[in-house]
């Protein structure tokens, strides 16, 4: 390949040849959630499977979304305490609390979360699938391997992330309480009251139209990586280690994005 | 009929079909033999339209399946039944639902009916009672059979066997050998099949054709081919190691 190439301009070929093949997994990685999203659209649908995904995905997901709610929550009830009494606004602390939950750190931790657990145990599933030739059986039966595995994946993340977020945002608030309130002495009413007259329905709607677009990103991430596994054990674990450190770095990117664009 | 014309196939720089010339009779036993790592199972992939070829055609009953993708080639697959080398099953799945996929995701049999069509391929293959177990319950053995009643339970016109004995003891070699051809004469499907199972084959086969080296070099009955003078066909079925071990 380099054969003909003058020695000065190889570092530029090897540059060239580099940015064609991240364009064409772009474009691989697109048209794998074009496919998917025509095939949404179009019968068959899958509905057991999409209710078996969102199992895998939301319930399964619960016990660690409500422990990282929960401390989340309490942190913040503790840190914004200390850094609001020392302006002596600690009456601001509910609204603080919510307002971080709600609009930023329920979305992303919960999505971050969900990654963890069912993003890579998604990607290890389906690309098992792979190595072991359960897709090829899948394909060989006339049947469209991603209308069962993609599909139902993504709209089960539709579905999931924004209840996984709300369950966050709830039990994040209680654990604020549970300091703010509860250990530190902070009146009940002025923590929910100060809430209500700060917190609106585009800080709620803000974190949702975010958990939705996360619950794509991780889904589509998951399978992708899943259905283009490498080989054997190894291929299986590299791609489940790209899966999730992927899905984190584009959640994080996008919040950023949808932070800037958004209310 | 299945005809392959001048098939060829490249991963990178590796040159693994060189131009494969193969005709399987209709509703007979055609096995596949050829060294590990010599590109049958690659052949055996692109008979089944899983690969595409870098050039060639692929002719089952006068149609060129290599000119067809995705939906155009669903009616052909219809007429398939293919048995992995690994078995492929699903893992999520009992051995009877395993069976049942096929009939539940493409035919419009009512529950009972395919009751009757799982319950009747497991009893074929000897399996008749492990339909409540998953494939992780059951032996190496068991889950090959399994494959093969799922292979035919849609009673497929063309049956594929990628290496469907390997890794098994003789003895289930040969009982699996005498299933296939026990349920190919009573079906009567085309059955293409890869294998190294050297002599075991010569007693099921109709046909048997060595790939070496990217080509077919011989075709014949199996008496034909046991009785070859070509060195490379005489040296692969006596087992004559490499001068230069290739490990």
């Amino acid at each position: 390949m380099t054969e003909g190439i003058a020695p000065a301009l190889r570092p530029f070929e090897a540059i060239g040849r580099r940015t064609l093949e991240i364009v064409e997994a772009l474009g691989r990685f697109g048209a794998f959630f074009g496919v998917a999203v025509a095939l949404a659209f179009t019968p068959p649908f899958r509905l057991r499977a999409f209710v078996s995904r969102i199992h895998y995905i939301g319930f399964n997901s619960l016990l660690i979304i409500l422990l990282t709610g929960t401390f989340t929550g309490m942190v913040l009830g503790l840190q914004i305490y200390f850094t609001l009494s020392r302006f002596g606004s600690e009456a601001y602390l509910g609204p603080a609390v919510a307002l971080s939950i709600i609009r930023e750190l329920g979305p992303v931790l919960s999505a971050l979360m969900v990654t963890g657990r069912a993003g890579s145990a998604l990607t290890a599933e389906i690309g098992i699938m792979r190595i072991t030739e359960q897709i090829d059986a899948l394909t060989v039966m006339a049947l469209n391997p991603m209308r069962y595995l993609v599909v139902p994946s993504l709209l089960a993340g539709l579905v999931t992330f924004p209840m996984m977020t709300a369950l966050f945002d709830t039990v994040g608030i209680f654990g604020g309480y549970l300091v703010g309130v509860q250990l530190l002495g902070l009146s009940e009413g002025t923590y929910f009251g100060e809430m209500k007259t700060f917190v609106d329905m585009s800080d709620i709607m803000t974190g949702f139209w975010k958990s939705l677009s996360f619950g794509v990103i991780v889904t589509w991430v998951a399978t992708y990586k899943g259905f283009h596994v490498g080989h054997g054990a190894e291929g299986v674990a590299r791609a489940t280690t790209q899966s999730v450190v992927l899905a984190s770095v584009l959640i994080l990117v996008w919040d950023y994005f949808m932070g800037s664009v958004l209310p | 009929m299945i005809r392959v014309e001048g098939l060829t196939k490249s991963f990178g720089g590796n040159r693994v079909l060189r131009g494969v010339d193969l005709e399987v009779p209709k509703g007979s036993i055609t096995i596949i033999i050829g060294r590990s790592g010599g590109g049958k199972s690659v052949l055996l992939k692109h008979l089944i339209g899983l690969l595409r070829p870098d050039s060639g055609r692929i002719f089952i009953d006068d149609v060129d399946i290599t000119r067809l993708t995705g939906r155009t080639l669903e009616p052909v697959r219809s007429r398939y039944g293919v048995v992995f080398q690994s078995g492929a099953l699903f893992d999520s799945l009992t051995c009877y639902d395993n069976v049942a996929f096929p009939l539940r995701e493409k035919s419009r049999l009512s529950a009972k009916e395919i009751g009757v069509r799982v319950d009747a391929a497991l009893e074929q293959v000897e399996l008749t009672g492990v339909g409540p177990k998953y494939p992780a319950e059951i032996s190496g053995g068991m889950r090959k059979r399994v494959a093969i009643a799922r292979a035919l339970v849609s009673e497929p016109e063309i049956v594929f066997f990628d290496e469907p004995t390997t890794g098994l003891d003789p003895i289930l070699v040969n009982t699996i050998h005498r299933l296939i051809q026990t349920l190919h004469r009573k079906f009567h499907f085309t059955a293409v099949m890869v294998s190294h199972e050297i002599p075991e084959i010569f007693e099921i086969a109709d046909r048997v054709a060595m790939l070496y080296e990217g080509r077919i070099v011989e075709t014949g009955p199996p008496h034909a081919i046991q009785s070859s003078t070509n060195p490379v066909v005489q040296k692969f079925i006596t087992g004559e190691p490499d001068e230069k071990p290739s490990f």
